[in-house]
């Protein structure tokens, strides 16, 4: 067997993977950029002589859909909201399962984690029948300890932070562990030495592993941004974006447009304008942190 | 020590607070498990009951006598081979990657790393576009086509097959033994314990996968048990039993392989994240 020779053999180990990329990722870009300057629909799916090149229409359009500037109202709602609930919950667990003693506490690295392996379309589904109004666990539990209701799915804002607290439990078990990750690259010594010096466990806390962590908090919020960024499964079955677009998020939009009505350019151009936003916000990040850890 | 009293405290505190949170984080779980038993009529009951009054499996029949969940089986696990195969594929790329050096390899694998950043709603209608183009729509190929390799894996391939010493490759090499051989004899088994995560992760990844299935496959006959489980919530939205029954059969897999293998995946995460 001689069919790989020693020269060509990178590039054939390589070659399937970056076809695939080339063809799925990178090309597509482009693709999308092309669409969404036309007037792409149905009828220029089945025959590209239906297509013509509108220019900046779409874009023009789409900032101006009442619908779609919701769901980007939305989508930041979901992105101030969820990042730091993120974060302060998965840190929070992550200080208190690292600062453990006992074996027990390995237990609930499991535990934490659990949600975050599991399919989110059928956790959308048992979070619907928990927060569903009339027969669900959570008002039940409200009213046995004599509060009132909450309408989880029923009320715009109220919704939008149901589905926050439900991707909030799906979200800390993968945040968590990169936090324990970077917790146990921490030197003992600074810590010996701070104990030396008289320091407390909360003061040990906040003044070493808190900035020790910077990198770590700095990762876990550019993705859980990018992911709030993107969020989509859980409206698009809870709520189908409603009520009232309430849920609505930019994603969901692009999918609306792109798959159901057919509206390809459309929703291209609105998805090129999520992409713009993903792009700005890593690159905002990206400077306050290189700023931060200029002193 | 100095303070033991107040490190106990903690300890328990910690700990205390911990079993509260972790009760909250199974909960949902245990609701579901436990609904998907009970009969119809028992889950809409008010004040609804904990423990099932009676056991039932009718749900669970009902999925797969009237639903076709057996179908979306049969599905999910073809995708779940599908994603075996582009794990290999990854592997493959990472060893390219690591072990060899070629010309233009920096920008490549920049680029590989490039497209983690795209979100997917920007190419996911220009990759329905092309797969249309290529009469690829409502087949399984087009639906495990764009999903098949990955810049993540390829990345922990890579990271993983730079620390195989550089002696192994040469020693076969001298034996004769092609390239080709090399990776499959040498670097995949020396690389079980990636691969062992890589296979969970990309069991977990097909078993749930949705999104793609769904915008491709225009009829039941190509459904995944996730797609089928969205369609069976906007169909029968007041059957809860039957839909717990639905998701406690998606999720269940994926805790019981989880729990096997979650040192495994936990330690590699927390290995490869601090270094």
């Amino acid at each position: 067997m001689k069919s790989f020779t020693s020269r060509k053999a990178p590039y054939l180990f390589i070659a399937p993977a970056i076809i695939l990329l080339t063809l799925f990722s990178l090309l597509p870009i482009l693709v999308a950029l092309f669409i969404s300057f036309t007037d792409m629909d149905l009828a220029g799916l089945a025959d590209y002589s239906n297509l013509s090149f509108i220019g900046f229409k779409n874009y023009i359009e789409v900032l101006a859909d009442p619908v779609f500037l919701k769901a980007i109202f939305n989508t930041l709602f979901y992105v101030i909201v969820g990042v730091p609930l993120v974060i302060v919950t998965s840190l929070g667990v992550a200080l208190l399962i690292n600062l453990g003693v006992s074996k027990v506490f390995k237990v609930f690295r499991v535990v934490y984690y659990l949600p975050s392996v599991t399919n989110v379309v059928a956790v959308a589904v048992v979070w619907t029948y928990l927060y569903n109004p009339a027969f669900g666990l959570f008002n039940y539990i409200l009213e046995s300890m004599n509060l009132s209701a909450i309408p989880w799915l029923t009320e715009p804002t109220v919704a939008k932070v149901s589905l926050i607290l439900m991707a909030l439990w799906r979200a800390v078990g993968l945040n968590m562990i990169i936090f324990i990750a970077a917790l146990q690259g921490i030197p003992r010594s600074y810590y010996e030495a701070a104990q030396l010096d008289g320091a407390n466990t909360w003061q040990q806390v906040t003044k070493i592993t808190v900035p020790m962590l910077r990198f770590a908090i700095f990762f876990v919020s550019i993705t859980t941004m990018i992911g709030w960024l993107q969020f989509f499964e859980e409206p698009f079955i809870m709520t189908k974006g409603g009520p009232l677009d309430g849920t609505m998020s930019a994603a969901l939009f692009i999918y609306k447009n792109g798959f159901q009505l057919s509206n390809f350019g459309y929703a291209a151009a609105g998805s090129f304008i999520l992409f713009i936003a993903v792009i700005a916000v890593t690159l905002v990040q990206y400077r306050m942190q290189s700023k931060e850890s200029d002193y | 020590m100095k303070g033991n009293k107040k490190d106990k405290l903690f300890q328990w505190t910690a700990g205390i607070v911990l079993t509260i949170g972790g009760i909250l984080f199974v909960l949902p779980f245990f609701w579901m498990i436990l609904s998907s038993f009970k009969m119809e009529s028992e889950v809409i009951q008010i004040p609804p009951t904990l423990w099932p009054k009676e056991f039932t499996m009718e749900n669970y029949k009902n999925l797969f006598e009237n639903m076709n969940f057996g179908v979306y089986l049969k599905n999910t696990l073809i995708i779940v081979l599908f994603s075996f195969f582009g794990m290999f594929l990854n592997a493959m790329a990472g060893f390219g990657f690591a072990k060899y050096n070629f010309k233009g390899k920096e920008s490549t694998f920049l680029l590989v790393l490039a497209t983690m950043m795209i979100p997917s709603q920007v190419t996911m209608i220009p990759v329905y576009l092309i797969l249309n183009k290529m009469n690829l729509t409502d087949t399984m190929l087009g639906i495990v086509l764009p999903g098949l390799v990955g810049a993540f894996g390829i990345f922990l391939f890579r990271q993983f097959m730079t620390t195989i010493p550089d002696e192994i490759l040469e020693a076969t090499r001298l034996d004769g033994a092609s390239e080709f051989r090399i990776f499959l004899q040498i670097i995949l088994p020396v690389s079980k314990p990636i691969l062992a995560v890589q296979g969970i992760l990309a069991f977990i990844g097909g078993w749930n996968s949705f999104l793609w299935p769904l915008i491709m496959a225009n009829n039941e006959r190509l459904y995944t048990l996730s797609v089928g489980l969205s369609l069976l919530k906007s169909q029968y939205g007041g059957n809860f039993a039957l839909q717990m029954a639905g998701a406690t059969f998606m999720v269940m897999p994926v805790i019981i392989i989880f729990i096997i293998f979650q040192k495994n995946i936990i330690e590699n995460y927390t290995t490869s994240g601090s270094k």
